[in-house]
């Protein structure tokens, strides 16, 4: 019933072979002594520069985990070695921390020097553990006492995506829409501001990103008719510097003298407001809800804004900028400097928030600056990160509702078939709401030059109508629901040679791969599946080396460190939940199809394969 | 889908005297409690929005109020609230969460709970100020053309309230001004935003749901027009009245039945508590408030 595409695994391409001749200048890079625990000493370069006569110049790790990401080039590579293919099947526990709370955790723990960060999902509590002491033992911990509120005018879900680490302190976001700083070493609050308001429909559930010294956060609610928006802060006081709209005149949106889009369909004067039904911008969605990187050298970030909103898409004609859009901007005055619109007047409810990884790469026979981005429209896109050029942007999963981006134009080809309208029934939307892939990060070795996708693979119908009501208002929506797409697996963890825009090779999984990867300079890739499983593959051929089961299902990030005795060490938070994961952790019913807009449809197995309960688990060998 | 009783519904009414059986049980207390489905002692658990009136708010003051308290005498029981904004999450927060049993509002055939018959059925209406005399009574009225029209977005994939849709589709789209229905919570009964929008002018014409209009056009300092839309559904299935029905969960069929044997003794007060909070009716003339309790409540 479908035309599923062919994408044939294949071994190494010569560009990895390629890669492989330059291992032993990666491997003598070694680990710098632990850092000092003052400082912190952030170091993070862009994703090893692969350079032009092929030899791999990757950055020293110092063992170190101080941002979800790792790194500002957002490539959850680690350079630690000393856990291998060969001895990964070693793991064991080292130490479980129990967080108390029962909704999703997609958080990554952090390291910095000798102790472990972890956040929960709402109530967003901090943990602090000792990483010199057998077991770990909670050094502090802090509770930002969020607004029981949050979690009923809130739109969607109760995650936090994580906290990260700079010069000393601690910054994270809680629902109700705090920035908070607090001490890394004491647990003390610096500072905290107020960003936006839950009663608005706004909260926060995204990870910060400091950069030159500002953090840099976003909001969520699009649906509830919130005007999203990027700001940044300043570090030390928790002042705000600028907020970026990602709707409206430029001057809201920060595009100014220095704004420069590489496609004559992101060029104009306010295409905020001219892309848009009158004033439809101004309640018109847009949020940042996912990942930003940041390249020193150009000094730029690059981030994504999330859908058009509250208006379904009939009534807002247009491309309705800048949704689904990627934003290149200066960190400490938010200037925008390139912006390319992703999916223009989305109807699929494909959010543009995707992570952004940095790296330096052949592509026809030159050296690239580029950005790597497995967007939930269902393409890898790799773009020149300086100019926003899309270089290619080729299929990672099954898609139907379109039909390829035009590279001369920037253009994705929509197909009209598939576009949802109240009242028509559409039948096998690939890919479903959700996307080829969610929120939940790859990660990117320069030594394999390969991406690791952790991702779906879900098709959607939308057909009868049902009756809802919502504050007192009666009305009618479609139904959602989702479903397997061809293969009938539900997730696939796949590595992706972004030089060729090719699969390398899958691994096929029964449920949606909702967590993040990780991969080591040991060529060990990490990710968990929903049902439990925290698994460690060959990042070479994707073979399974070794697995362990959690006791809830896996949503959180991967991450490895060099403990204080020198040795490296695994995390990874357990807790099922998030939009895929509902069904469990919000007690949804599976009766309800519609239920978590269409996802309980294709999850109603899940209350019989794991149960919810947050857990942080540390392995060594 | 709404709009007509189901065959389940009828099917109900048939079964209505099987929940005249109550069931007596001795409390901890050792006081004689009358009881059923799954009211477990003398009080009434119920599901409400803390904000939203003519509905509910947690003075007491909404006409669901009202009902709770004279379904809680009609069995001697007292109501207890579970305040939750009317959102998405509400029904699985609230009722399905068993912080409470019953939603004395929803749409019927409503799919995250199981409906009562309906005590009500309302329509969507235009909202104008009546020295405007614009005497709309229909999507198709030409008029519509030169004016600005407020609509409400519920923010649901792919859908709205269904005025937008039908004005979408009659190319009015660019005279659209929207107003969520979350509108700011800080403020009392965020979704009337819409009718002070009518007030103060900024938009020509509102089209908003009966109940809602209704309540804040009776109380209005500038006098304002209530009139039902036209059609009532618009081809080839978009509905602009609907059926009322209060929510209980699935499986406390018994209570549920208790309920729909309530709805029927009681609708002559029903039809008089709705009469004086100005709801629109399309199911039946607004009946006269009769002496059979009213709607003081408890």
């Amino acid at each position: 019933m479908y035309g599923m595409r062919q994408r044939a695994s294949r071994g190494p391409t010569r560009a990895i072979r390629w890669t492989l001749a330059a291992l032993a200048l990666a491997l003598s890079g070694g680990c710098k002594p632990e850092p000092s625990k003052s400082t912190g000493s952030v170091t993070a370069k862009t994703g090893g520069a692969v350079v032009a006569n092929g030899e791999v110049d990757l950055p020293a790790d110092d063992g170190q985990w101080v941002r979800p990401a790792k790194d500002f080039a957002s490539t959850r590579f680690s350079g630690l070695t000393e856990i291998t293919t060969s001895n990964v099947k070693n793991l064991r526990t080292i130490a479980t921390f129990s967080t108390g709370a029962l909704r999703g955790h997609e958080s990554a723990p952090i390291v910095v020097g000798s102790t472990m960060y972890v956040i929960t999902p709402f109530p967003n509590v901090v943990y602090a553990l000792d990483l010199t002491k057998p077991g770990l033992p909670a050094k502090w911990s802090f509770n930002p006492k969020p607004a029981l509120a949050s979690q009923g005018v809130a739109c969607c879900d109760v995650v936090n995506r994580g906290l990260v680490f700079d010069a000393g302190k601690l910054f994270f976001n809680t629902l109700d829409n705090r920035t908070i700083a607090i001490d890394a070493n004491t647990g003390k609050p610096v500072w905290e501001t107020k960003v936006g308001d839950i009663n608005l429909g706004e909260t926060m559930t995204m990870a910060p990103l400091v950069a030159h010294g500002v953090v840099l956060i976003g909001d969520s609610g699009g649906e509830m008719g919130v005007r999203g928006w990027l700001k940044g802060l300043d570090e030390n006081s928790g002042k705000v510097l600028w907020t970026a709209y990602h709707t409206g005149p430029d001057k809201d949106v920060l595009i100014g003298a220095n704004f420069k889009a590489y496609y004559p369909k992101d060029q104009g004067k306010d295409l905020g407001v001219s892309s848009w039904p009158p004033d439809a911008w101004k309640i018109g969605g847009g949020t940042t809800w996912g990942w930003i990187s940041y390249d020193p050298t150009l000094d730029l970030i690059f981030y994504g804004s999330a859908n058009p909103g509250p208006w379904n898409p009939e009534v807002r004609p247009g491309d309705n900028k800048w949704t689904s859009t990627i934003f290149a901007r200066k960190p400490t005055t938010g200037e925008a400097v390139w912006a390319y619109q992703l999916s223009p007047h989305d109807v699929h409810d494909y959010d543009g928030v995707n992570e952004q990884v940095l790296a330096d790469i052949p592509i026809s026979g030159q050296t690239r600056k580029v950005l790597i981005r497995p967007d939930r429209n269902g393409y890898v896109y790799v773009m020149d990160r300086a100019t926003g050029q899309v270089l290619s942007a080729e299929p990672y999963g099954f898609i139907n509702a379109s039909a390829g981006v035009d590279l001369t134009t920037g253009q994705l080809k929509m197909n009209p078939e598939k576009e949802p309208k109240l009242g028509k029934v559409v039948r096998e939307i690939c890919p479903a709401a959700p996307g080829t892939k969610d929120w939940q990060p790859s990660a990117y070795s320069p030594r394999t030059g390969l991406l690791y996708i952790p991702h779906q693979n879900l098709c959607m119908d939308e057909e009868s109508l049902s009756a809802n009501y919502i504050a007192g208002t009666p009305y009618v929506g479609m139904n959602v629901k989702m479903y397997p797409g061809p293969g009938g697996n539900r997730g696939e963890f796949e590595a992706w040679n972004p030089q060729t825009g090719k699969q390398v090779w899958a691994i096929k999984e029964d449920l949606p791969v909702w967590s993040g990867a990780m991969v080591t300079a040991g060529d060990v890739v990490f990710y968990g599946t929903m049902d439990g499983w925290f698994k460690a593959v060959d990042a070479r051929n994707g073979t399974v080396l070794w697995q362990f089961k959690t006791g809830s299902g896996i949503i959180g990030q991967p991450i490895t460190y060099k403990g204080p005795d020198g040795h490296q060490y695994v995390a990874v938070l357990s807790g099922v939940g998030g939009w895929s994961g509902a069904i469990v952790a919000g007690g949804l019913d599976a009766r309800d199809s519609s239920a978590a807009a269409g996802f309980v449809n294709v999850m109603r197995d899940l209350p019989s394969k794991t149960t919810k309960g947050g857990m942080l688990y540390v392995f060594g060998l | 889908m709404s709009g007509a009783v189901s065959p389940r519904q009828e099917r109900l009414v048939l079964l209505v005297p099987l929940a005249t059986l109550l069931l007596v049980s001795v409390t901890k207390s050792g006081v004689v409690t009358a009881f059923a489905g799954n009211a477990r002692d003398a009080t009434l658990r119920v599901c409400a929005d803390p904000n939203n009136l003519p509905f509910s708010n947690t003075r007491g003051e909404g006409f669901e109020n009202h009902l709770a308290r004279m379904i809680a005498r009609d069995r001697g029981a007292s109501v207890q609230y579970t305040w939750w904004a009317q959102r998405r999450g509400f029904v699985r927060n609230t009722l399905n969460a068993r912080e409470c049993d019953l939603v004395v509002g929803t749409v019927a055939g409503m799919e995250m709970l199981a409906s009562t018959r309906p005590y009500y059925k309302s329509t969507y209406v235009f909202v104008s100020r009546r020295d405007r005399r614009l005497a709309i009574r229909s999507f198709d009225d030409s008029a519509l053309r030169r004016l600005k029209i407020g609509v409400q977005l519920v923010g649901d994939d792919f859908a709205n309230t269904p005025p937008v849709h039908a004005l979408a589709n009659r190319g009015l789209r660019g005279n659209l001004v929207g107003y969520t229905v979350y509108g700011d919570y800080r403020e009392p009964n965020p979704p009337a935003r819409i009718i002070d929008a009518v007030v103060k002018g900024d938009v020509d014409v509102a089209v908003a749901w009966g109940p809602m209009a209704g309540y804040f056009a009776a109380r209005s300092r500038v006098p304002l027009d209530v009139v039902p839309v036209s059609p009532r559904i618009d081809l080839p299935f978009l509905p602009f009245v609907f059926d009322i029905s209060m929510g209980v969960r699935y499986g406390d069929s018994t209570f549920r039945h208790q309920l729909d044997d309530f709805i029927e003794r009681r609708r002559s007060s029903i039809d008089s508590l709705l009469a004086v909070y100005g709801v629109p009716r399309v199911d039946r003339p607004p009946a006269r408030r009769e002496g059979d309790g009213g709607i003081g409540g408890g």
